[in-house]
């Protein structure tokens, strides 16, 4: 590391005290202080400069071509990913444009001091002209974004597939209605302790089948709605892959919609990597841990999907003590719905005592 | 007009070391000391993005030689600590935007300018003026202090987005750290607004016969605009930090709702973090044309002089920075596309923000149009423009993008944002300071700088910040999201290992660049050869004053003002420039019809300057 500084140390050196030489010895040279060589050697170098830097620019861009984005695996992020193409090509028109015409102008009206500069105060036609095309490409990108917006926020469809993902210090967590209600149940922050890091109210029967799962499982071509909240500091939900990025802010719940177009293992012909992995990550600064909350994401087909939801255990199983908060009248329907059959008949059996 | 008593030739204030140096009134030590303040926080800023870089440019370098430097900071195991990472990210970030490029920028330029350009003896109320200065003093002693503290400094970004940046708990440079940051920028807001103010109040009342406000240089116009924009939006971030104040030391509840945190439900519910985000964009994004305005009055200003030409479209220059003024502030929500603000918000926030593209455009087109058949000196102050324009617009158009919320859902947070911001208001306004430097440096200190280590500076300065920010353009796309102190937990971020050690290494080499232009700054302050009374040949007021001008600035009267100041290459005048003291009553080989027509409102008394003209 230290020799990388070093390095670049006398590099620097180097290069200050070849040009102050060169610059002498120029002087010696001419003779004459009077000389325009300086003005002419910053010309010649801003257009080197302009055509060396298009040049690196294009090269680098072709070589790196169709490896710019992550894979792409949503319905809206075709749109959007076109959208910023074609914003591409139209920024990249005018960024050509400018930057030929500018550095070529410092090159072709550099100081010569048997020309005078044209008196060009103004020009109406000129100005109207670069306010309207500008304008007109402008509203056209606006339009085109507006509708995406619009689309992509949207309510979302009523058959939906609904999960939680929760944002803490420094993990996420996703809460997924349990198969036999598919409705997430209600939950308030004050209820969170070391177990129930949902803070599920358990006075809620679509409570009693929600799961917990560290893995955010997800039916191909099924659209999601990720219902987005965090416990401590604002988080960012970001899909890299779907093309989805939104807030978790504690104390306001946000969502976002999306449709997975291919499965973890479609990707995983289609890039070539047997080890390709779908991943959540954290955008919005939180602390300390900020860079390493990463949440695996795993595509599955429809059918894979429903079988995974089976399979997995109502947090209320998990954690029977909590019956104790279930009220006496919702106790059976707890029981049943998290399958939790020999506390339930205890339960029933105690109610009917009393 | 006077308002000192100045009249009688050569008379000066003779005060003592400290009410001269010190506690000056006197417009352009204040803009000096503004200056040297904000050149010392530059470097601050510029090391912490180093120090920064090392970590993820050389993400398994053994940074132990640091410990020196930052003692318990670096680990056991010779990194940067994480939190102390976010803390350096912030400090940057609120370092370069606020101290540097808000105080270090206005605080210079429109102090030192405002007066000398419109022909004022000083600002409206000097003690005012004093006053800001030593607020600011005041702010960055509390800002520098808490870098020292063992909590460390602010960490929650230089946004200081709540709860983040409200709860101690939540990361440890929230705690006296934030205080002290709080504090900082309360002062920072006064002085400010007492700049601000004092700006505003010159340019109305103090300008000498004849200046009207269609005379007066773009370099004053942006000066004015931008004064007024921070008169009305520093108050709002004043709000928001005192609200954050509150909902931190006095158990309010203004941005914190249902929060479980450290094994503990907290009792605030009710509040919203997004609230604070509003308050403080609705300032913020204002700030980043306030960072940017003065620049571009004060390229127009050097574009003009060294293309030997009128700046392209005076009026439609001032129109620009009217209605990018304007639109500044109805576009604050782009910073908010995906924070869970009503979608509906979005698409109006979209279409206002891509609209002030259009007179960002106007200005580019109006610069590069400028240099268009010119006859283009490349001084140091001259390149550092162009460098400026450059910067402007490859930042400038990747706005376009993020202003699109449908593209900003997965460009959000990420290093393209970093690429565009860096690109179009940092790094385009630190130039333009430079550039500004560069050329007044003979107005401000009598001496020329060396021109040849300007070219250096300039060079590798030019490149450096392209090698910088250009690369992040790739990384940004491809996803890798900022603030992050290392990439290797994911695989989608797996990537881009040797552009991120090319960023860091044109960081490292750009920094070191700056160290030249320091160096000339102080040599030729002391060694720099004399300057002429107008070295490059500038239409303004400021160029008419001694070379070392006193108190008052004028010692005799003060000029009149016939002309706008952009008459360069006039068709038949025999030089390619006419001040703007000289009536069109001595030029009528040059004067266009109209300009015929306005001898006759030339006054007998406003003849009296003809001797002042003898200098070129």
């Amino acid at each position: 590391m230290s020799m990388i500084i070093v390095l670049a140390v006398i590099l620097l050196l180097g290069i200050i005290y070849m040009i102050l030489r060169i610059s002498s010895l120029m002087g010696v040279v001419k003779g004459k202080q009077d000389d325009n060589s300086w003005n002419n050697i910053n010309a010649v170098l801003l257009l080197l400069f302009m055509i060396l830097g298009l040049a690196g620019f294009f090269y680098y861009s072709f070589k790196k071509w169709g490896t710019y984005e992550p894979p792409l695996a949503s319905v809206h992020g075709e749109v959007t990913d076109r959208l910023f193409w074609i914003t591409m090509v139209v920024t990249l028109i005018a960024f050509v444009i400018i930057f030929v015409a500018m550095f070529w102008f410092t090159f072709a009206y550099r100081y010569d001091k048997n020309r005078k500069a044209e008196f060009f105060p103004d020009n109406h036609y000129l100005e109207i002209t670069w306010t309207v095309i500008p304008a007109i490409l402008l509203v056209l990108l606006i339009v085109k974004g507006m509708k995406v917006w619009n689309d992509i926020t949207g309510p979302a469809s009523k058959d939906a597939v609904v999960i939680e993902m929760v944002g803490q210090q420094f993990a996420w967590t996703a809460r997924y209605p349990g198969v036999k209600d598919k409705e997430l149940g209600k939950h308030n922050y004050k209820l969170i302790d070391a177990s129930n890091e949902f803070g599920l109210d358990l006075t809620d029967k679509n409570s009693f089948d929600d799961f917990k799962s560290l893995t955010l499982y997800l039916p191909k071509g099924k659209e999601v709605l990720l219902k987005i909240r965090a416990k401590d500091v604002i988080h960012s939900v970001f899909l890299p892959h779907f093309r989805v990025k939104m807030d978790a802010v504690p104390g306001m719940e946000t969502q976002f919609k999306f449709t997975p177009t291919k499965t973890t293992e479609d990707m995983r012909t289609e890039t070539g990597n047997a080890n390709f992995n779908y991943e959540m990550a954290c955008t919005e600064v939180c602390g300390r841990g900020h860079f390493s909350m990463r949440f695996p994401v795993v595509v599955v087909e429809p059918e894979e999907y429903d079988k995974w939801m089976a399979s997995q255990t109502p947090w209320l199983k998990q954690n029977p003590e909590y019956m104790k908060y279930v009220p006496d009248n919702l106790k059976e329907a707890a029981a049943i719905k998290a399958g939790l059959p020999m506390y339930g008949v205890q339960a029933v059996n105690s109610v009917t005592l009393k | 007009m006077e308002n000192h008593s100045h009249n009688d030739h050569g008379h000066e204030h003779h005060g003592n070391f400290w009410t001269n140096y010190i506690f000056s009134e006197d417009h352009k030590v204040i803009a000096k000391q503004f200056l040297i303040t904000g050149m010392a926080w530059a470097l601050i800023g510029g090391t912490f993005s180093v120090l920064f870089r090392l970590q993820l440019g050389f993400p398994d370098a053994n940074l132990s030689w640091l410990k020196p430097l930052l003692g318990g900071w670096i680990t056991a195991e010779g990194k940067i600590d994480p939190e102390f990472y976010l803390a350096l990210v912030t400090m940057h970030g609120t370092i370069m935007v606020f101290f540097v490029l808000t105080a270090g920028l206005s605080g210079t330029f429109s102090n030192f300018l405002i007066p000398l350009q419109i022909g004022a003896r000083d600002m409206a109320s000097g003690f005012m003026n004093m006053l800001s200065y030593w607020f600011f003093f005041l702010s960055s002693c509390i800002m520098f202090s808490s870098l020292f503290i063992s909590t460390g400094p602010a960490g929650g970004g230089w946004t200081i987005y709540p709860p983040l940046s409200a709860l101690p708990q939540a990361i440890s440079g929230s705690g006296l750290g934030m205080t002290m940051w709080l504090i900082a920028m309360a002062f920072f807001i006064i002085s400010s607004l007492l700049g601000g103010i004092n700006y505003i109040t010159t340019v109305i009342n103090l300008r000498t016969v004849g200046m009207s406000f269609t005379k007066l240089p773009l370099t004053i116009w942006a000066f004015l605009i931008t004064a007024v924009v921070g008169l009305l939006s520093f108050p709002v971030l004043f709000a928001a930090v005192l609200l954050l104040i509150f909902d931190r030391s006095f158990g309010t509840s203004f941005y914190l709702s249902d929060i479980y945190i450290g094994g503990e439900a907290l009792p605030n519910q009710g509040g919203s973090p997004v609230l604070f985000q509003h308050l403080f964009w609705f300032l913020g994004h204002p700030e980043v044309y306030i960072v940017m305005l003065p620049t571009l009055g004060i390229t127009s200003e050097i574009i003009s002089t060294n293309s030997r030409k009128p700046i392209f479209g005076y009026r439609a220059m001032v129109g620009s920075l009217l209605a990018i003024a304007i639109l500044s502030f109805v576009v604050w929500a782009h910073h908010m596309f995906v924070t869970g603000m009503n979608p509906f918000l979005g698409s109006i926030f979209m279409l206002l923000t891509l609209i002030i593209a259009l007179p960002s455009a106007v200005k580019i087109f109006n610069y590069v149009t400028t240099m268009w058949r010119g006859n283009i000196r490349f001084t140091p102050a001259m390149l550092f423009s162009i460098g400026l324009v450059s910067f402007f617009f490859t930042g400038g158009i990747t706005g376009i993008f993020l202003g699109n919320s449908s593209v900003d859902i997965q460009l959000h947070d990420t290093y393209f944002v970093v690429a565009h911001f860096h690109l179009v208001m940092g790094s385009a306004s630190f130039f333009g300071m430079l550039a500004g430097v560069y050329h007044w440096f003979p107005k401000m200190f009598g001496r020329m700088m060396n021109e040849k280590l300007g070219y250096v500076h300039f060079w590798i300065t030019f490149i450096g910040v392209y090698m910088v920010f250009f690369p992040m353009h790739y990384i940004g796309i491809a996803g890798f999201p900022r603030r992050y102190y290392s990439w290797t937990n994911f695989e989608t971020f797996s990537g881009f290992t040797d552009l991120n050690m090319v960023v860091s290494i044109s960081a490292i080499v750009t920094l070191l660049t700056q160290f030249i232009f320091l160096f000339n700054f102080i040599y030729s302050i002391f060694r720099g050869r004399l300057a002429p009374a107008n070295p490059w040949g500038s239409n303004t007021l400021e160029w008419t004053t001694p070379r070392y001008p006193g108190h008052g600035n004028w010692p005799g009267e003060i000029p009149t003002v016939y002309r706008w100041p952009y008459d360069y290459s006039k068709p038949g005048a025999k030089e390619d420039f006419i001040p703007q003291y000289v009536p069109f009553s001595e030029t009528p080989e040059s004067n266009l019809p109209q300009e015929n027509e306005l001898i006759k409102l030339e006054g007998v008394e406003n003849t009296i300057h003809v001797e002042e003209k003898k200098h070129h």
